[in-house]
């Protein structure tokens, strides 16, 4: 691969496309997608019927199974990661970084989240996915899958297994040394479609202030009520359903239709024409919120800043899918420590003046992180009148 | 205390912000451009649909009134130093107690025929963005003269509508007078590959009007070749936006004249940005530098300046020479001193890729071996690390042993520290092995250890 001239200006005239600028065939897409997902979620399979009957020989082929909506779905899903990750490895081909992230989601997406659970119903295990651990996939957190992978077939329980130590000790040592980006712009498949089919809508995300204070607030509240509702569901499998009745189950099929569907699927995807690509990622992944603690907290993880040579142009701030305003602290040559960034990259890429890097190191992260540090003049020796 | 600043680009918006930062004096920004602090050198993104308006404008509207920065959009007529008073164009008077001129600059015009004609213009206002999309409509073909930085970034807007660009520049290759041979040739190369029509060694001699005799029609060329175009770029730099303050009490020269604290010669007016002229510049530098980056490091001076008691100001220092560039899909950096051309007490190592797209030079001082400067083509280097290594006088072969720790390419892309220590080997016989491969913590072990070294000078442009 030549990673030559890897700067390549890719951003050229996407404000003057209609359908990256929120033009009519913007809003046409945002209600086919948005469409499309209600009828998937909120309406039988009947909808889906002449669609369903098209996948059946591959259902057949893959699982044995005839095919329902759910690996209609799935294969929609992998087509598009997969098509438009191609174009994106043919836009970005010049920069490995970009290339080899993209291959990343391309492959978990197409090998873990739909050719091993298929290959698995074939094999008469239960569908499982090793790349969704809880909370993202909260039922894997809940005694209704321990009780469920724990007696399936002999081989379940590791599954379950595998996830519990995902969640406890693979998350928080990979985002120590890496950053959040291991997950979500490298195996996720809500990132993986966000970064792939999402691309060309990157840069519609909010960027105010105002946006990341709604950010924080939201993106917490559902990582609240996830563990709420897996406490809960724990509390009432422990109480026999004595303390809670059916409180908790009703609290997790509502938390279900809202976040799991209405806010990552309709929201989520739905409006990638009109808000950019990452709003469940950034506003509502209780996964990306624990990713983001750890990394805000806990991880070598950073953008580093070139020294004083920003020229604070906008082109980071404009293409990040997270809404950060990375140029807020490019220009104070201030490294970049947010919980949200998934390390995509795509600020240092666009950059015309080189001044972004992804890096690891822990040693000084609390005085690079701090603000103004391009600064000329020492204010300490200042003698005021 | 009421500070004005005269001008709300990069020198005017960083004083403010440093004075509100350290001081609760009256503050305001005066400009005739615009309402709202913008990048200038975002201008081009604009144009090609990369960027909205409102997305090159680093602060968000509530900024202003959070940070108590008045903001007031006219134009200055004049100004009574005596009274300490400005005059608007509506006769407005408005009282200061210290004023700031941060003035910034006009496009350079040489007295060529036609050069006020409509569709003839620079691009360095907002103005001048607005006009350039005017007159874009049914182009058939830009001439731009100049072999500068605003020329190539002109060349590239038109570039991304599709429509055909003459370059006139009058050196042998593009920039020669700022980049030495090969990196030039590297980007005239690469200029040309993409469609421009670059003319070399000519020069403009006129530019023809239309039937009108209001809007320039075609270019004549000192070789007498006539180039019909809708429009002409003039790029060959720019000089201090000044014209009204000639003949007033404030000595000028090309630009404001300043003491090294930024001072002009009357009490309580100090100059920065483009428009100031340095009365003794620091060796080495011109006394204008109409730069985004000098801009910012004297905004910042002069507020310290103003605050500061007498005797206790600040001399400005622009540290270590850095600047940076992009030519189309070449960017660049520059790191201490390059010379186009290399005087004999210095040389140069000098790599570049097979595709003719990336590039390293590093000089050095052929005498005592010390590293003076580097230049970069399509190649990321490490703003700090560079500045240490020439701070401290680095020999040519620690910095070509450490090499990686400039190296601020993106990851997983190829590293070429390798092949500049064996262009070395060539030249001198002297095989020096790669000590540091790229990446952050190697290169904080670096700076923390110099930092700790009690005998290293501290450089105020240190980061």
């Amino acid at each position: 691969m030549n990673t030559t001239s890897w700067s390549i200006n890719q951003q050229k005239g996407v404000w003057q496309n209609s359908i990256t600028a929120r033009g009519i065939w913007a809003w046409l897409l945002a209600i086919l997608l948005t469409g499309f997902y209600t009828v998937l979620y909120f309406f039988p399979e009947g909808w889906f019927y002449g669609l369903t009957q098209l996948f059946d020989p591959l259902s057949l082929l893959m699982r044995g199974l005839p095919a329902d909506k759910w690996f209609v779905y799935g294969a929609l899903y992998t087509f598009s990661v997969l098509l438009m990750g191609g174009k994106f490895l043919f836009k970005y081909r010049n920069n490995r970084y970009q290339t080899l992230r993209t291959i990343s989601v391309m492959f978990f997406q197409t090998g873990f989240s739909f050719l091993i659970p298929a290959f698995m119903q074939l094999m008469n295990q239960p569908e499982y996915y090793f790349t969704y651990f809880w909370p993202l996939k909260d039922y894997y957190g809940t005694p209704g899958a321990l009780q469920y992978y724990g007696h399936a077939t002999s081989l379940s329980v590791y599954f379950i297994g595998f996830s519990a130590l995902m969640t406890f000790v693979g998350t928080p040592v990979l985002t120590y040394f890496l950053g959040k980006r291991w997950y979500c712009s490298w195996v996720c498949g809500c990132g993986g479609l966000a970064e792939t089919a999402g691309d060309p809508f990157r840069h519609l995300s909010d960027k105010s202030l105002s946006a990341w204070k709604l950010e924080r607030w939201m993106i917490h509240s559902v990582l609240v009520a996830v563990v709420l509702m897996t406490g809960l569901l724990w509390i009432n499998s422990w109480q026999q359903g004595a303390l809670l009745g059916k409180f908790s189950q009703s609290y997790a099929s509502i938390y279900g239709y809202v976040i799991g569907m209405a806010f990552s699927g309709v929201i989520g995807v739905g409006f990638y024409p009109l808000l950019g690509s990452r709003v469940w990622c950034r506003f509502g992944c209780p996964q990306a919120a624990i990713l983001g603690i750890f990394q805000k907290k806990q991880s070598k993880f950073r953008i580093t800043v070139n020294g004083g040579q920003c020229i604070s142009c906008g082109n980071c701030s404009t293409y990040c899918e997270m809404g950060i305003d990375v140029r807020a602290y490019a220009q104070r040559g201030q490294d970049v420590v947010r919980a949200s960034c998934v390390g995509c990259g795509i600020c240092a890429t666009v950059c015309p003046r080189g001044v972004l890097r992804l890096e690891g190191a822990a040693s000084d992260i609390s005085v690079r992180a701090n603000q103004e540090r391009t600064v000329h003049v020492r204010w300490e020796d200042v003698k005021r009148l | 205390m009421r500070i004005i600043i005269l001008g709300n680009g990069i020198s005017g918006v960083t004083c403010a912000r440093f004075l509100r930062k350290h001081s609760n004096h009256d503050i305001t920004l005066i400009s005739d451009e615009c309402d709202e602090f913008f990048s200038r050198t975002a201008l081009m993104y604009v144009y090609m649909g990369q960027m909205r308006p409102r997305d090159v404008r680093p602060y968000e509207s509530w900024f202003w009134e959070k940070n108590r920065i008045n903001r007031i959009k006219t134009r200055i007529e004049s100004i009574d130093f005596q009274q300490k008073l400005l005059v608007d164009e509506q006769g407005n008077f408005m009282p200061y107690d210290k004023l700031v001129l941060a003035l910034g600059s006009i496009p350079n015009k040489f007295g060529w025929p036609g050069q006020d004609l409509d569709g003839v213009q620079g691009l360095y206002h907002w103005q001048d963005l607005e006009s350039m999309e005017h007159y874009s409509r049914g182009l058939e073909r830009a001439v731009i003269v100049g072999g500068g930085l605003i020329g190539v970034e002109m060349a590239e807007m038109f570039h991304s509508r599709g429509i055909p660009v003459t370059l006139l520049v009058r050196e042998k290759a593009y920039s020669d007078t700022v980049l030495p041979k090969e990196e030039a040739e590297m980007v005239g190369r690469h200029l040309r590959s993409h469609g421009i029509d670059l003319r070399l060694e000519t020069e403009l001699q006129a530019i023809e009007p239309d039937a009108s005799g209001k809007k320039c029609a075609a270019v004549l060329t000192h070789y007498g070749e006539r180039i019909p175009c809708g429009f002409v770029g003039l790029t060959a730099g720019v000089r201090p936006n000044i014209d009204f303050l000639i003949n007033s009490r404030l000595e000028t020269g090309r630009g404001v004249l300043v003491d090294p604290n930024l001072k002009t010669n009357i009490p309580d007016v100090l100059a920065i940005g483009d428009c100031a002229e340095l009365r003794q510049p620091a060796p080495g530098r011109k006394p204008i530098e109409a730069l985004w980056y000098t801009g910012r490091m004297m905004g910042e001076t002069a507020a310290y300046n103003l605050l500061a008691s007498p005797g206790s100001e600040k001399v400005y220092d622009p540290g270590i020479w850095f600047n940076s560039a992009k030519f189309f899909d070449i960017e660049y950096q520059i790191y201490g001193s390059v010379p186009a051309q290399l005087p004999d007490h210095l040389d140069s190592i000098y790599w570049e890729h097979s595709e003719g797209k990336q590039s390293l030079r590093l000089v050095f001082d052929k005498q005592h071996r010390k590293i003076i400067g580097f230049n970069l083509l399509g190649i990321r280097y490490r703003q700090e690390v560079c500045e240490q290594w020439i701070r401290t006088q680095a020999s040519i072969e620690e910095v070509l042993a450490n090499l990686g720790l400039a190296n601020f390419d993106p990851e997983f892309s190829d590293q070429y520290e390798r092949e500049l220590l064996s262009i070395y080997q060539e030249k001198t016989g002297l095989k020096i092995h790669l000590k540091q491969k790229r990446g952050l913590p190697g290169v904080l072990r670096f700076l923390q250890k110099r930092t700790t070294d009690s005998t290293v000078h501290t450089n105020p442009n240190q980061l």
